[in-house]
């Protein structure tokens, strides 16, 4: 294969399998915070004040991974 | 006219639109450059179209500020009304995280970084940004401009459905009237280059490590990342633990610099790509929502960048002892 290709197939990858991981984490939290907010409406602030920061630690590690493909696509 | 013929109608516009848009008003797919494009040097230094941008938003900041404490009243009205309401929100939220003394020691560092970040991302979303720009030639060119010329300046404008040219393909000469080149904008998303969020991670970095040491003493914090007290005790194996813990400690504050800086510098880059791949694909009506959703990233990550600023020196100030001590009286 020419490099550009195996280039192309890794930034690929790389976004894919790097996007599972946050893609669960972030289903597990967003559920996990809807179940709370169904036992505990009053506390809907709080909840959802602690679901972004939490989502957005999750996400970073998407967020890495993107780095990773826009690295091997572009550099 | 009911409900649902307005429905109807609004659909209809809108899928003309679309179709229009994607007709006639492609633009070509722009190049995606991870560094900042340099735009000049000023004795040495180069000026990047990111470090414009950066002081734009910088100027906004400060005329905000300016306009909104020119003419002080008890009572706020207009622009200082607005101001007052912003900052009180975040003060309400910094000091609900810190507690009232720590809250507000923090508040200025976390406000600082928030309004910077938020800006920054909000600035990036009006038009001109990443569009109007120089035209440089070289290996890249691949663009086909049509030139005019407004004031005796020479100016390229890129036809509405001007496609670059294929990659590989014959490179054909400039037709006369036309220049050849890529797109150099002269403003771009200030946190799209990896130095500003690296700046801002630094310096939150810095004052979380300083309010540390200055509320804790520079022993007691430093403890906390070299910990022999039970090893010296003699205590071999608790100590050992001790010494690990503190080693992950260390590794984890030099790890927080690059978590920082990769989120915010993904999240944005990411977001300038997106765009640009949106309104590539389909022009005018489908970019709308995304930019709608780069609002709400711009917000969350000045949100989380100020935020985790926050409760990490909330954690560095709060001394380990105490925490340790809590969590037996809770047990």
């Amino acid at each position: 294969m020419e490099p550009e290709a195996i280039k192309l197939i890794a930034a690929g990858l790389a976004m894919g399998l790097g996007a599972i991981g946050p893609g669960i984490g972030i289903g597990i939290l967003g559920g996990r915070a809807m179940e709370a907010l169904g036992r505990n409406p009053e506390a809907r602030g709080v909840i959802q004040a602690n679901m972004i920061l939490a989502i957005a630690f999750a996400e970073a590690i998407g967020i890495y991974a993107l780095v990773v493909a826009l690295i091997l696509k572009f550099v | 006219m009911t409900t649902k013929s307005k429905a109807i109608v609004g659909v209809v516009f809108v899928l003309f639109l679309l179709v229009i848009g994607f007709i006639f008003f492609r633009g070509p797919l722009p190049e995606v450059s991870l560094p900042a494009e340099k735009l000049g040097t000023i004795s040495g230094f180069s000026i990047t179209n990111t470090i414009l941008a950066t002081w734009l938003s910088m100027a906004v900041l400060l005329v905000v500020s300016i306009l909104a404490t020119r003419n002080m009243q008890m009572v706020p009205k207009g622009v200082q009304n607005l101001v007052e309401a912003m900052l009180e929100a975040l003060l309400n939220f910094v000091e609900g995280v810190a507690g009232e003394k720590n809250g507000r020691k923090f508040f200025p560092l976390v406000a600082t970084i928030f309004l910077f970040v938020i800006v920054s991302a909000w600035l990036a979303l009006f038009p001109g940004f990443s569009t109007i720009g120089l035209v440089e030639g070289g290996e890249h060119a691949k663009l086909t401009f049509q030139e005019t010329e407004v004031a005796g300046v020479p100016i390229g404008i890129l036809p509405p459905g001007a496609q670059a040219e294929e990659e590989g393909a014959e490179a054909h000469p400039a037709e006369p009237g036309t220049i050849k080149g890529m797109l150099v904008p002269i403003l771009r998303s200030a946190n799209t280059d990896l130095n500003t969020p690296l700046a801002i991670a630094l310096i939150a970095v810095f004052f979380v490590e300083y309010w540390g040491i200055t509320s804790q003493g520079f022993f007691k914090y430093g403890s906390k990342f070299i910990n022999i007290r039970q090893l010296v005790r003699g205590n071999v194996v608790m100590g050992l633990v001790d010494v690990f813990v503190g080693l992950m400690e260390l590794v984890s504050e030099i790890a927080r610099i690059i978590s920082f800086t990769f989120r915010l510098f993904g999240n944005m880059m990411a977001g300038e790509v997106l765009l640009a791949v949106i309104s590539f694909l389909v022009p005018w009506v489908a970019a709308i929502p995304f930019l709608g959703l780069e609002l709400f990233v711009g917000f969350v990550q000045a949100l989380v960048f100020g935020g985790l600023t926050l409760v990490f020196a909330t954690m560095a100030v709060t001394s380990h002892d105490e925490h340790e001590e809590g969590h037996e009286a809770a047990h």
